[in-house]
């Protein structure tokens, strides 16, 4: 390509952009600000999650959000699986049957409820989505089982085309861990609030159903060898331990996946190394023995 | 270009099946001793790419369809059992999911590649409409496999693009309504969707037969677009020349395949799928997967629905008129000094497109979309014009001249880019 | 490349970097097989689903026999009368096609149970028997209906093309009549 036609196409280029670059700074300042980024322990190419992490971020999904919110997809039996909070399948057994879940019919034709076992799904808060919808004042707490991967924010151009190299794609758990912190109050000038509306930072809109969830010290962690929680039990503490679980709920193979992507990625590099000095000895000749270029 | 065939059987067992089922012979006349021309840079290794993408894709999905469930009261959860339950199904699942986008930057690529080389010139325009059906079919492969998971974006897609068939005079209606099996986007859509969705990946594979058919009775095309001359001087055996060139390029290609797959397997997904479909309510912003925003952005572009159905079908069409829309002498872009710039301006317009389908349909981004989208047909206009009165560089006298030129070294290549200068002013 | 002579040198090492590459390039594909073919084994959740199961014994009444599932298969679990345990008991062991004796297959002290799978060792269908009012066989067991196969009070093939015994699955009697089955 020469030196004009690279000059056209930039020029082209910065049309394209500055066209449409215009419009969404007027848009921005009305969603209001950006979940920040935390750093989480499961990004990256190496990223593992955090084992007590995940357990007391189960801590607070159990006592917390459970009693609105399902967790449809996700079995007792994963909370001991590899990769994820790894809890002692006796600790998993124990904690399945203290829940009570349906089965049946049985031989009189009728459903029962039995104890639960390690491979029962979590039983939901709601038996469908219009119950749920009627004992919350006709909001529907989604089930937290893929929420992790169905909530994100815009990153704009270029941010996006950088997260492709610094492997960013924690809008899921940022956003959620933003969410719980941004409950604030209105400010001036916004509508005033209806009975069952609540005003959040970060939602879309400003106006979430769900009243605040945490506060500080609600949820009583672990003590270490001092008698003390290793971290404080804050609000802010709670979400990121409650994201973080809520990430390996939506990606429970996540470990898995990015172990055995650096064997892969490691694998392929050196095949693709020999294949290119495989090549070039192929290409050093051409077929009547004449060199190449 | 096949000519005569230079297999020879060398135990009993291939001479009798030669005269009966010359099908080794076959084999070594297309992927073996076909001729290759000697200069093909390693965008050509991107048939190959294709090709390998396309078996992945059916392997992958024939696997999934082991586990997947076409129904919508089950289908989400049963790609999420895929997702925990199955061994390596999150691997498979994403192998599949990434893989439709990664077979889309190939053919991206392979089209492009085409389109700058003249690929598509006499005696080509058979082997370039077989690619414009392949690509059509792949767009609708891939949109029915979009529909499958039965996410919010799943149902909201079907929904839009089902209705873009009601634009269409008197059928349009009658049309939808067979595409849905009933009065709108359900189980029966999904159950059929996905038949086809099975079914059309073996069409392409077909067309695809027909493809490399049709490259190899009119042979490859190359950078400089001057046709082979003399067999000897001119090209290389495929194997094992090109054969490793084209494997190098698949692994490398692997290397970004499995960066998405490994470590950004959502990034060219949309978060709404992850929301199981849900009538009753569409999400803010719909957008279809990006390597359709293009034609998206067309779609809205025009303020009318038959006009909008029309630009975004003439925007595919129009493709497949290429091989006569450009009057051209000369194949190769690399002689075309303002044929070139037109490609590169063709380039960045696809690429504005795409951005502007991912926005809102709003205020300035429809002007901007309108815009482009006068640009893309522009750039066709343009071709035929400029071809009228364009005059190219000289063309090598043939293939081995060139790649004795280029290895002159650098002084051949500045004598060339300067000369160059003047044609492009004037 | 212009040192691409013939020498010895120059042609191990061709053939070492074409050997490495080829080796390379097996090993990917076996790689590759591993997922594909992996799928196919049992998921999570139906493995899950195999935990072992609780029976209640008590409801069965003597000379009864009742039909349940585990990991799919049909089990069954028959309450024996002294005439089918001491017929069971008499057979001279060394006539047996799958030579057991009554004892290796029921649980010492609860002989009266008898827990075995419920598919023909021929083809897998469903033997006769366990309801009342169906065909027990020849020899006071089951009879399978699709190619002819007896069984006898303890489950063993007695005649008919079927090869083996009906198998004991594994369990254990966690209180007098109650088993874990798995």
């Amino acid at each position: 390509m020469s030196r004009t036609s690279f000059r056209l196409a930039l020029t082209g280029l910065t049309a394209a952009l500055s066209l449409a670059l215009f419009q969404p700074a007027a848009q921005a300042a009305e969603a209001g600000p950006k979940p920040p980024a935390l750093s989480w322990s499961f990004s990256g190419p190496f990223g593992k999650f955090d084992r007590a992490q995940l357990q007391r971020g189960f801590k607070v999904f159990k006592e917390v959000c459970a009693s609105c919110h399902g967790a449809s997809l996700v079995a007792f039996r994963n909370l001991s699986q590899p990769g994820g909070p790894e809890f002692t399948p006796g600790q998993v057994a124990a904690l399945a049957a203290t829940y009570q879940v349906k089965d049946g019919p049985n031989d009189q034709g009728e459903m029962f409820d039995r104890p639960g076992r390690a491979a029962d799904r979590f039983p939901s808060p709601f038996p469908n989505e219009q119950a749920a919808r009627a004992a919350q004042g006709g909001a529907y707490p989604p089930d937290f089982s893929v929420l992790a991967k169905a909530r994100t924010y815009t990153r704009g151009f270029p941010t996006f085309v950088f997260d492709i190299f610094t492997q960013y794609q924690e809008q899921g758990p940022d956003y959620i861990h933003a969410l719980m912190v941004g409950y604030k109050e209105p400010p001036a000038g916004f509508p005033a609030l209806l009975p069952g509306q609540n005003y959040n930072e970060y939602m879309p809109g400003h106006l979430i159903a769900m009243p605040k969830p945490l506060s500080d010290g609600q949820v009583e962690y672990p003590k270490g060898a001092d008698g003390k929680s290793p971290v404080p039990e804050t609000v802010d503490q709670y979400a990121r331990d409650v994201a973080a679980f809520m990430v390996w709920m939506a990606e429970p193979h996540l470990e898995a996946r990015k172990r055995l992507g650096m064997q892969v990625m490691a694998f392929l590099t050196i095949f693709a190394f020999l294949l290119y000095y495989t090549k070039k000895k192929v290409w050093s000749r051409m077929p009547d023995g004449s060199p190449a270029h | 270009m096949s000519g005569h065939s230079s297999y020879v059987p060398k135990t009993g067992i291939e001479r009798w099946l030669d005269v009966r089922l010359p099908i080794i012979r076959l084999a070594h006349d297309s992927a073996v001793s076909y001729p290759v021309p000697r200069n093909l840079n390693y965008l050509w290794t991107f048939g190959g790419i294709l090709a390998f993408m396309l078996v992945a894709q059916i392997v992958t999905g024939i696997v999934l369809a082991m586990h997947y469930t076409a129904n919508s009261m089950l289908a989400f959860n049963s790609v999420e059992h895929i997702m925990r339950d199955v061994n390596y199904g999150w691997l498979l699942r994403y192998l599949h999911s990434n893989g439709a986008s990664m077979f889309f930057i190939a053919v991206y690529v392979h089209i492009f590649r085409g389109l700058y080389y003249g690929s598509y010139k006499a005696p080509r325009e058979l082997l370039w409409i077989l690619g414009v059906v392949i690509f059509l079919l792949m767009m609708a492969t891939a949109f029915m496999g979009y529909v499958l998971p039965w996410g919010q974006m799943s149902f909201w897609g079907a929904t839009v693009i089902t209705n873009l068939f009601s634009a269409l005079p008197v059928v349009g209606e009658t049309i939808v309504t067979f595409l849905w099996g009933g009065y709108s986007v359900d189980n029966p859509t999904l159950n059929r969707f996905f038949s086809l969705h099975y079914l059309l990946p073996f069409m392409i594979f077909g067309v695809v037969g027909l493809h490399i058919w049709a490259l190899h009775v009119v042979g490859q095309n190359n950078p400089t677009g001057v046709e082979v001359k003399n067999v000897q001087k001119d090209t290389v055996p495929f194997t094992p020349y090109a054969t490793v060139k084209d494997i190098f390029g698949m692994v490398v290609f692997m290397i970004l395949f499995a960066w998405f797959v490994f470590y950004q397997p959502n990034f060219m997904g949309h978060a709404d799928n992850y929301i199981p479909a849900n009538p009753a309510s569409t999400p803010a912003h719909i957008v279809p997967e990006w390597y359709f925003l293009p034609f998206y952005a067309i779609l809205r572009a025009i303020p009318d629905k038959l006009g909008g159905v029309m630009a975004m079908g003439g925007a595919i069409v129009v493709l497949a008129f290429l091989p006569w829309i450009d009057t051209s002498k000369v194949k190769s872009m690399s002689y075309r000094p303002i044929g070139r710039q037109l490609f590169w301006a063709f380039v960045v317009v696809c690429i504005g497109l795409g951005y502007l389908g991912a926005m809102p349909a709003e205020g300035g981004y429809v002007i901007a979309s309108q815009i482009f989208t006068v640009l893309y047909f522009g750039f066709f206009v343009a071709l035929f014009v400029v071809g009228l009165f364009e005059r190219p560089k000289a063309l090598p006298t043939s293939i081995a001249d060139s790649v004795l030129a280029s290895k002159g070294g650098s002084a051949a290549r500045v004598a060339t880019a300067t000369a160059a200068e003047p044609n492009v002013k004037g | 490349m212009a040192h691409a002579t013939d020498t010895s040198t120059g042609t191990t090492r061709r053939d070492f970097l074409m050997l490495a590459t080829g080796a390379a390039g097996a090993v990917g594909i076996g790689a590759l097989v591993v997922p594909l073919v992996s799928q196919m084994a049992p998921d999570a959740q139906t493995v899950a689903a195999g935990a072992p199961v609780d029976v209640d014994l008590a409801p069965i009444a003597e000379g009864q026999a009742i039909k349940l599932f585990w990991r799919g298969k049909p089990i069954f679990v028959r309450h024996r009368t002294k005439k089918e345990i001491d017929e069971a008991l008499a057979v001279d062991v060394a006539t047996l096609r799958d030579p057991q004796t009554d004892q290796q297959r029921t649980k010492a002290g609860h002989e009266q149970y008898l827990v075995v799978f419920g598919n023909c060792t021929h083809l897998g269908c469903i033997p006769l028997g366990t309801a009342p009012g169906e065909s027990k066989g020849d020899f006071d067991g089951w009879f399978c209906p699709c190619h002819g196969s007896h069984y006898d009070s303890s489950g063993r093939i007695r005649k008919g093309p079927a090869p083996l015994n009906l198998p004991v699955p594994p369990y254990a009697f966690t209180a007098d009549t109650k088993i874990k089955i798995g």
